[in-house]
């Protein structure tokens, strides 16, 4: 049996490239005779565009073009989608404002863009988008989520009342309600989950390129789905056909959710393409990431958790805001609603639950899917509302999680929203937790904090979440404009090596690593001779791309699948060539042997003999390749236990995690260290939500976070050595037994964070619990204590 | 108006004509084809485009490119000692899982190669404070101090054999 196969802690296949900078980003290509593309931006968040004089940029030096919203419109160019229908609880389908990839007569948030320049050179397109003079005539713009559906906001869109995108609900109102009437104890708290700007380090960038023999346009792109890029491009963008049009995402610096979604920027730089006939390349600018980029979370949160006289959870309410933004963003629908209120039963048992979201627009950004996605604000709410009730009754947190668990038989357990949770153990989890945090000796290293000086606080999250949604008729039925399959050929060259062409994307996932392993174990074929192919439409099969969790439950799946395919046509192929019945043959560790002799032929043999069929069966095609398309038959449920230990200082209100412990259940797992890395990653994204970073408007709609002078994000001082562990119940529906990794740190670690913090300072607080926020709760508890 | 520089590269002589507003990051990537070195914000604060300049680790979006006249520069392409060999930090990064997406990993690499240049021997912390200049999305840092760590052992491990 290889040892690089499923299970080893396998360094990356693709590590090399990055190390040595031979790494292929989008701003690393350049095509022959490319231009280069600016953006003019609306600088206010609300305007009517009342002219756009683009004389002066067009005469200055070195510019191609410059092309504005309305010439775009005027081509035919469509509106930006949401991919997916939610219903408001009155039936009426959510209102959906036009989102045009250039406006022309009105701005909706800054940033938007109203022309693209283009030049023979980057400084000269940057120069000459500042001369291009929009005329605006400026509004008042509505920011706040709470207020957004206020009488006397800013409209957003015109024709939408109320700013309101949609209101919907999950879950039995009156069965909860009664619940409620007969509570013991109820815990109320309100929450702002603080939005958030994504902040891959890559920049997004795009190339468009027309070629004007064939007609073809071909976009390189920072992408997580190229292939979702180019249906949607073609189809309702109307850029081009499908098959003329070809998009590749290659190396890709991070995407956490920002890089699903199709954007104007990528469209404008196609369609400028077509119109000046040469290559378009635009590269953002930071400043342009936080203005663009879809931002996350934005939920003003009012949440009540009814108990009984035994600590027994008996009800939860659930009442948000959730900001969209101007426009509704590719899932933006979906990240509030089924990708959340789905998530509020937690690992509990609580038998009722109600939630209603209201989806408002605001004068900001577009917010959207970013690592975890409505996951994290669900296991917000119910992980603090546990620890809160914990504290009001006096019962020990951890206890009162372990009296409310589902049980490790009661799977696969029914939620009363909506979910069907496969598999878990979620208190042998919390146990491993207490052990690896030491939860026992918190009581002495809390004194011993005391006595110089500093509050010391302890919190725990314990999360479910779902991944890899699917399957596609389900999805479908709750309003997906898309199937959430995954497809995968393998591909036997002649000489016994093997390609793997996945409609999954790597972008810093380690599918190249983490697939051969899957070809190692399934088709003995050494990690070293399998080549793992991703992000081109024109390379791969129709592919549904990396996102939620999905690309090892899913992707990874239909790998196994066509390895399934490949080892049946081999077994043909085998059985003839050694002269045997089919149902003798054997295959293991590479080889089909003849069972119970020594006669045998390696995997590579009969690829060879594949290709070159002299000696050949004659009902079997020559070659050896095999597609497989994989349709999961239910999501895939991750859990874990949080636990962040904390130390403040009371003078100076700085946090410092002094130990963080993540035990998590993926299910089965391939690279132990691709997915402690995952975790790691995960939870510095969390912990950053939680203490650093805050993305705020001003009341015109002005970004005041606009870099990281003033948007906060994690860096190296900031954290812990983290103590990660794991436990496996392996996923009992997909053939890997797999569950997926990289969002859960970012989901379970907010909640354990505050928890801690609180529980360090004795009073309530809003993250990010920066050292001012911090200092401030203490002020407000030593001024509520003296005025008693 | 158009500047001569002339400078050394990764070991090779360069000279160029540039606009004197042209960035030490853009002369490399645009002039140079050096795409190794990334830029990652606008404001120096992410580091995914730090070089060396006369052995000294700079953020090359900080710099023109007309003040390195007369310098000699690395970059993350000239750092391994031959084109088949990884430097012990580019081998401790792969060993230990320090990079995800590989965009700030160049940056990372070469301002961790400077730390040692200055503290052979660092402490966690004292690793961590220095990457600070330094911004990863993927990892965590993790796997960064855990490789820098581990670069430090081998290469003082190096210095020892050699002396």
């Amino acid at each position: 049996m290889a040892d690089d196969g499923i299970g080893a802690p396998l360094t990356r296949k693709e590590d090399r490239r990055f190390l040595i900078g031979r790494g292929q980003y989008t701003d690393d290509i350049n095509r022959p005779h490319q231009t280069y593309a600016a953006f003019v931006r609306s600088p206010h968040a609300h305007a009517t565009i009342r002219g756009v004089n683009t004389e002066a940029a067009e005469k200055a030096p070195g510019v191609v073009a410059v092309l504005t919203g309305k010439e775009m419109a005027d081509d035919g160019i469509g509106n930006l989608i949401c991919g997916w229908m939610i219903h408001s609880k009155d039936g009426e389908p959510m209102k959906v404002g036009a989102h045009a990839p250039m406006s022309h007569e009105t701005v909706r948030h800054v940033g938007e863009r109203v022309a693209i320049v283009v030049a023979e050179t980057l400084s000269e397109a940057r120069d000459a988008a500042e001369l291009v003079d929009v005329d605006y005539d400026v509004h008042e713009a509505c920011v706040s989520t709470e207020a957004a559906t206020s009488d006397g906001q800013p409209l957003v869109h015109a024709e939408i009342p109320n700013n309101l995108a949609f209101d919907w609900e999950l879950g039995d109102k009156a069965a909860t309600d009664a619940a409620f009437e007969n509570a013991h104890h109820i815990t109320s708290l309100d929450i702002v989950n603080n939005r958030l700007v994504p902040n891959a380090i890559e920049p997004r960038a795009a190339i468009g390129e027309y070629d004007i023999g064939s007609e073809d346009l071909t976009l390189y792109t920072t992408s997580q789905n190229p292939h979702v890029a180019r249906l949607v491009l073609s189809a309702f963008i109307g850029i081009g056909a499908e098959h003329n049009l070809r998009v590749i995402a290659p190396d890709v610096g991070g995407g956490f959710g920002s890089k699903i979604y199709i954007y104007p920027e990528e469209i404008a730089c196609l369609w400028a393409s077509k119109k000046v006939a040469r290559p378009v390349k635009w590269t953002g600018e930071r400043s342009e990431s936080f203005m663009t980029d879809a931002h996350a979370r934005d939920h003003v949160t009012k949440a009540e958790l009814a108990l009984d006289s035994e600590g027994k959870m008996i009800g939860l309410r659930v009442d948000s805001f959730a900001n969209v933004g101007a426009y509704l963003s590719l899932f933006a629908s979906v990240t509030p609603t089924y990708l959340h209120g789905t998530l509020l039963a937690g690992q509990y048992t609580i038998p009722n639950i109600y939630v209603n979201i209201k989806a408002v627009y605001t004068h900001t950004v577009p917010v959207d899917a970013y690592r975890g996605a409505g996951r994290p604000e669900a296991t917000y709410i119910v992980e603090r509302a546990a620890e809160i009730a914990a504290r009001e009754l006096g019962i020990d947190p951890a206890e009162l999680r372990r009296r409310n668990f589902i049980q490790p038989d009661q799977f696969p357990y029914q939620t009363p929203v909506a979910l069907t949770y496969d598999s878990g153990n979620y208190p042998e989890i919390l146990s491993k937790a207490l052990e690896v945090s030491g939860y026992a000796d918190f009581p002495q290293r809390r004194a011993e904090s005391e006595a110089r000086g500093k509050l010391r606080g302890i919190g725990f999250s314990s999360y479910v979440e779902a991944c890899g949604i699917a399957p596609s008729a389900t999805i479908g039925a709750l309003g997906a404009g898309v199937g959430l399959w995954e497809s995968a050929k393998i591909r036997f060259n002649a000489t016994g090596n093997v390609m793997v062409y996945t409609g999954a994307h790597s972008h810093g996932q380690g599918h190249e690593t983490v697939f051969a392993q899957l070809i190692s174990t399934h088709l003995g074929i050494p990690t070293d001779h399998v080549e793992i192919v991703h992000g081109d439409t024109e390379k791969t099969p129709m592919g549904m791309g990396t996102y939620g969790s999905r690309s090892l439950a899913v992707g990874g799946s239909a790998i196994v699948k066509a390895a399934e395919k490949i080892i049946a046509k081999g077994t043909k192929i085998a059985a003839h060539l050694l002269e045997a019945s089919e149902a003798d043959i054997e295959f293991k560790d590479g080889a089909f042997t003849v069972a119970g002799t020594d006669r045998t032929k390696t995997i590579q043999e009969v690829a060879f003999a594949a290709y070159v069929p002299h000696n050949y069966p004659e009902d079997v095609e020559p070659g050896l390749e095999e597609t497989a398309f994989y349709d999961p038959a239910n999501f895939t449920y991750p859990s874990g236990t949080h636990v962040c230990e904390v130390e403040v200082d009371p003078d100076t209100g700085v946090v410092e995690i002094v130990s963080f412990t993540a035990v998590d259940d993926f299910g089965n797992i391939i690279n132990p260290m691709i997915v402690e890395g995952q975790v790691h990653g995960g939870l510095t994204q969390g912990i950053g939500q939680a203490m650093l970073e805050n993305c705020v408007y001003d009341d015109d709609g002005s970004l005041i976070t606009g870099s990281y002078m003033d948007y906060c994000m994690p860096r190296a001082d900031n954290l812990p050595t983290f103590k990660v562990a794991n436990i496996e119940t392996p996923c009992p529906h997909n053939p890997l037994g797999a569950k997926g990794c990289g969002e859960a740190g970012a989901i379970g670690s907010p909640p354990s964070v505050i928890n801690a913090v609180t529980d360090a300072i004795g009073t309530e607080m809003q993250m990010p619990a920066t050292p001012e926020r911090v200092w401030q709760a203490l002020q407000s508890k030593t001024a509520a204590v003296a005025a008693e | 108006m158009a500047v001569s520089v002339s400078l050394t590269v990764n070991t090779k002589s360069v000279a160029r004509d540039v606009e004197p507003r042209t960035l030490l990051v853009e002369f490399l990537r645009e002039e140079l084809g050096l795409t190794g070195t990334h830029v990652g914000c606008d404001t120096s604060q992410c580091g995914a485009c730090t070089v060396h300049v006369d052995g000294k680790s700079v953020k090359a979006c900080t710099m023109l490119a007309v003040q390195v006249d007369g310098s000699s520069v690395t970059t993350i392409e000239g750092l391994a000692p031959s084109l088949e060999d990884l430097h012990p930090m580019q081998a401790a990064f792969r060993d230990n899982h320090g990079l995800q997406c590989g965009f700030c990993t160049p940056g990372m690499i070469m301002s961790a190669v400077d730390l040692l240049q200055n503290n052979p021997d660092p402490s966690e912390q004292e690793v961590r404070e220095w990457l600070e200049g330094n911004i990863c999305r993927c990892t965590g840092y993790h796997n960064i101090v855990k490789s820098v760590l581990d670069a430090a052992g081998r290469m003082r491990a190096q210095q020892q054999a050699a002396e």
